[in-house]
């Protein structure tokens, strides 16, 4: 249980994976222009590094140690198959809106990292929780930038007009220099109020 | 297909659709790795040869092999198995022949890998239908373009080490920061050439 709360911690704030390791920004600034989008991928990403990270840790001592990071690369790639059919089949919408980047999970630093740093040494279950908790932590940080940006850019939450009509749209936060400042800004906030307890070098991917 | 010159498509990724500027692609290196000119260069360089060689091989093998089977779905493993040995492949070569250039990039070359910039700009191509000059001239332009992006922000870092910076921005903070004014200086090109 112990084990739990701790793991739920560092996926939340300690080691939140977007503003404490700056991992894995690549793939998501650009789906940050609508709530929705963010959402999707969001859960997206928690499906796959849950389960790959339940995959690596399942097969972990059949692994030959050489070969670990193919063996994990497809892994990854496999379970973000599924997840590009998934969301063709049943939110063609979606799929087409998201266009490469579901794709670009795959190169996501933060799945890739979890299953070298976390479920390589240790068990099925606190792994999948793990990898499931680290895409919360994620999909939370995206979700704060994408609120801004769409209630800011177009004067909407979730494609619904929540700001009157004589709201002049901010253009350029939907563009993509928007999602830099933002994502700074995120940075700037969540290191005043969550400080670093010592200084470290952080495990980079 | 899409007529569109291919000429046209090179400089379009090099300014208007610059691979970290407005498709946010290779950030993680971008940060990690920009802090001095010299390195920054190699790493283009690298990237840049990478990108124009992965796109041309990806194009031909998802082309002649992957759609003739029907197998499209599989174009994520297939792509980033393509990278993968490529890189490993330039590796062993530079490694025998260029031992000086070897020492320069060397311990860039497995970074490559995990480098999104080159799995976007395969996907890319694929979901905009270019046809093999488009697809070349797509990713050298986009190589220059994160070329150009590394080595002037590499530039950019280097003078403000002494600068006072608020102790929450220091670092990773700051960069975005300085990432997003470069990107709108970036959209001053925008209307020179378009392309999606």
């Amino acid at each position: 249980m112990n084990e739990i709360i701790r793991v739920f911690k560092a996926g939340i704030y300690k080691d939140n994976p977007v503003f404490r390791q700056i991992l894995g920004i690549c793939s998501s600034l650009a789906v940050t222009n609508f709530l929705a989008n963010s959402f999707v991928m969001g859960v997206g990403l928690m499906f796959v590094t849950a389960f790959s990270s339940l995959t690596v840790s399942v097969i972990r001592q059949f692994t030959p140690k050489h070969i670990r990071m193919m063996v994990q690369t497809l892994i990854i790639s496999a379970y973000v198959i599924i997840l590009d059919i998934f969301l063709k089949a049943y939110f063609p919408a979606m799929s087409k809106n998201l266009g490469p980047y579901v794709g670009l999970i795959i190169t996501n630093c933060i799945i890739m990292g979890r299953a070298e740093a976390f479920a390589q040494n240790n068990k099925p279950f606190i792994s999948f929780f793990d990898g499931l908790i680290m895409g919360l932590g994620y999909t939370l940080v995206l979700m704060s930038v994408a609120f801004v940006r769409e209630l800011l850019g177009f004067g909407s939450l979730f494609g619904i007009q929540v700001l009157g009509d004589n709201w002049v749209n901010w253009t350029l936060m939907i563009m993509p220099p928007g999602a830099f400042f933002m994502i700074g800004i995120v940075i700037w906030v969540t290191s005043n109020w969550f400080p670093k307890e010592e200084e470290k070098g952080g495990a980079k991917a | 297909m899409i007529e569109i010159n291919p000429l046209v498509i090179f400089f379009a990724s090099i300014f208007t659709n610059n691979m970290i500027m407005s498709n946010f692609l290779g950030m993680c290196s971008f940060i990690a790795v920009s802090s001095e000119i010299k390195t920054s260069l190699s790493l283009g360089q690298a990237v840049t040869f990478v990108l124009a060689t992965t796109s041309v091989l990806n194009y031909l093998v998802y082309y002649l092999i992957l759609v003739p089977l029907g197998l499209e779905y599989m174009r994520f493993i297939v792509f980033i198995i393509v990278i993968a040995a490529f890189v490993q492949l330039v590796e062993m070569i530079i490694e025998r022949y260029f031992e000086t250039l070897y020492y320069s990039l060397g311990i860039f070359l497995p970074l490559i890998t995990v480098n999104c910039a080159i799995l976007g700009v395969s996907l890319f191509m694929i979901i905009r239908e270019y046809d093999l000059i488009q697809s070349f001239m797509f990713g050298l332009g986009s190589g220059i373009g994160w070329t150009l992006a590394i080595v002037a922000m590499a530039g950019i870092r280097k003078k403000i080490t002494g600068a006072k910076i608020p102790k929450g921005l220091e670092g990773a903070g700051i960069t975005l920061i300085i990432t997003g004014i470069m990107a709108l200086a970036f959209l001053g090109f925008s209307g020179i050439v378009q392309i999606q």
